[in-house]
């Protein structure tokens, strides 16, 4: 079996405030790029299950050449190899493009099971690895937070979903997207880091996999900042604590939330 | 053309979620001069079916069979995907559920339709169908417009008001879902129900949570978090650091790798207010933050702040609470 991890690079989320609707209408953000945090999860994850079911691993990420740290923060963690997608030529894509090339990377690389993150900390879709099912025609199990099995070409996996937890069993190939519950991703170890730096990882254009520019089915417009929370806080003062408690009680009362 | 709306349901019946969208879907409808669809995928559809009818869609499409009895996803996509045929439609809504999520990206994804996920509001500017996103973990927002001829939409629990139900309506109609069970890819194995009766975060209306302020007790500091919710009929939340060291399930966690949360009221006790939390809840109608630094950056964001002992504090306030709610 080889196990297929999608990793992508996106901002360090302590610095996702500072991004600016600039940034995103110039696909430039400014700001440290790290490994999605979700797809730390994922590429745990595959690493475990080549433990388990002595598979091979490879983290396959679509972005411009600088995610080639995404990727070697995977292999420092353990994933076995790593391959990139080379986005730099193509614009004006959506979801379904990164999908499209991701697809066509998870067949390049002979891939019988991917394994991704909930999602990305900027697009927030939950989308990508649908679309990588949908092109593939495999089967998807979102949500994951244990592997059960891999046996017999078929993979059993439980997720939650509001209310319920389901052990569902698809057959291989699939996709599955691992949500936090999962495990309790490494850190990568000293020598993790020097192997992963080493590390030669080979880059397709995202042109050769069948992606063009302008395929996006979506356009982003009027992109701007939220409208800032007013910021004024009333501090609720009391000679004991039960004056404070009714007068907190008084106020919201008067804002009508309660 | 049409506006079809995908009506979930659990165990216990209809998801509420997915009238919210319904009743935007029939502004949506009569805004671009159609109809609003309601589908209702299932073993037994009858009773979402007529409750769909009551919040107003114009067309109440079953699509029922016993291979659907259970949600799975290939089966349900499939399902969906006939009603979209049988509806002519071209605006296709859900409510951003976890099923929700997978349903819409996996349809979008095989009709190679334009996507926009986990949107936040929806209007129609010149006759086209433009949804709101929040990127960017909730620091940025945009437009989507789309350029395919379906266009597939989730929305965020909460977005939109509930509508009010009015007498039984809408046309009925039964389409045949299509589905045979050697299509469907999953096998269901086991399902266990995790419902305790507990609101749940993203339905709340009012939200009380806790966080590494609880520390010195944990269990008490949860315990007294727990009773104010229930005075006040509300959810229980949690930071991260509350979740990581142990002193409350996963579920519970609002933020950036939590949930994203819109109640009326949210009441963070012993939280300090960090950017990842508050991306997660910073959408909150008023903020309530209690914790005993007074310089916490929770106060920032905050409407009303009580500079306190949480230990004290919340027993306080549960107990002002049910003086006047009786
Ligand atoms: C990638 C990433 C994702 C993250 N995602 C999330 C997320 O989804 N959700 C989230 O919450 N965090 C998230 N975090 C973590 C976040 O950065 C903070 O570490 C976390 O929110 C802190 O939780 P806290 O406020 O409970 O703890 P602290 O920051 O330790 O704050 C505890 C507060 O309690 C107060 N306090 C202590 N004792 C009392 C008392 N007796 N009475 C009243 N107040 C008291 C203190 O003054 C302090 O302000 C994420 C971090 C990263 C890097
Ligand atoms: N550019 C990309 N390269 C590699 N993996 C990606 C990329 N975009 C998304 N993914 C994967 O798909 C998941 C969901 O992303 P998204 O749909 O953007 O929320 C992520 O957690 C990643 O595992």
């Amino acid at each position: 079996m080889k196990v297929a991890v999608l990793v992508k690079q996106t901002p360090d989320t302590a610095e996702l405030p500072k991004v600016s609707a600039d940034d995103v209408r110039s696909g430039s953000v400014k700001a440290t790029m790290v490994i999605n945090p979700w797809d730390e999860f994922a590429a745990e994850e595959a690493i475990l299950l080549g433990e388990r079911f002595d598979a091979d691993s490879v983290a396959i990420s679509m972005g411009s050449p600088d995610a080639v740290d995404a990727l070697k923060h995977a292999l420092a963690m353990g994933v076995g190899a790593a391959a990139l997608v080379d986005n730099s030529a193509i614009t004006g894509g959506d979801m379904w493009t990164t999908a499209a090339a991701l697809a066509g990377a998870v067949k390049a690389e002979g891939a019988d099971l991917v394994i991704t993150g909930k999602q990305s900390v900027d697009d927030n879709s939950g989308a990508v690895y649908a679309g990588v099912a949908a092109r593939l025609g495999w089967p998807l199990i979102s949500a994951a937070t244990k592997v059960v099995d891999v046996a017999d070409g078929k993979i059993t996996v439980e997720r939650m979903v509001e209310g319920a937890q389901e052990t569902i069993t698809v057959s291989l190939p699939a996709v599955v997207s691992v949500g936090k519950e999962i495990n309790e991703p490494r850190y990568p170890s000293f020598m993790g880091i020097r192997k992963a730096s080493k590390a030669n990882i080979p880059a397709t254009p995202a042109g050769d996999l069948g992606v063009a520019s302008g395929s996006g089915k979506t356009q982003w417009s009027n992109i701007r900042k939220p409208e800032e929370r007013k910021t004024e806080c009333v501090i609720i003062d009391g000679a004991s604590v039960e004056e404070k408690a009714a007068k907190l009680a008084d106020a919201l009362m008067a804002e009508k939330v309660i | 053309m049409s506006v079809l709306v995908w009506i979930e349901q659990s165990k216990s019946g209809p998801v509420a979620n997915s009238f919210e969208v319904l009743g935007k879907a029939r502004e949506i409808a009569s805004a671009m001069g159609t109809q609003s669809v309601a589908a209702v995928v299932g073993g037994d559809t009858s009773v979402s079916a007529a409750e769909a009818g009551r919040y107003g869609a114009d067309v109440v499409m079953t699509l029922s069979s016993p291979v659907l009895a259970d949600f799975r996803l290939s089966a349900y996509v499939k399902a969906l995907r006939a009603a979209i045929d049988a509806a002519g439609a071209t605006v296709v809504l859900m409510a951003a559920t976890v099923r929700g999520r997978e349903v819409a990206a996996m349809l979008a994804g095989e009709l190679d339709a334009g996507y926009a996920p986990d949107v936040v509001d929806l209007r129609v500017d010149g006759g086209k169908l433009v949804a709101v996103r929040s990127v960017y973990s909730n620091n940025i927002l945009t437009d989507v417009t789309f350029t395919s001829p379906v266009q597939v939409v989730s929305v965020r629990p909460r977005s939109f008001p509930m509508p009010e139900a009015g007498a039984a309506g809408g046309e009925s109609k039964a389409v045949d879902p299509g589905v045979s069970e050697g299509d469907v890819k999953e096998t269901l194995v086991e399902v266990k129900s995790t419902d305790s009766g507990e609101i749940s975060l993203t339905d709340a209306s009012i939200i009380v949570s806790g966080g590494r302020g609880v520390a010195q007790d944990p269990a008490k500091g949860f315990e007294l978090v727990a009773q104010l919710a229930s005075v006040l009929g509300a959810a229980v939340g949690a930071s991260r650091a509350a979740v990581d060291a142990g002193y409350i399930p996963y579920k519970h966690q609002v933020g950036q790798t939590g949930k994203t949360v819109k109640p009326d009221l949210y009441i963070a006790a012993g939280i300090s207010g960090a950017i990842q939390h508050l991306a997660g809840m910073g959408g909150s109608k008023i903020i309530v933050a209690i914790n005993k630094d007074g310089e916490a950056p929770i106060f920032e964001k905050a409407n009303y702040g009580i500079v306190g002992d949480l230990y004290q504090v919340l027993p306080a306030l549960s107990a002002e609470f049910k003086k006047r709610m009786g």
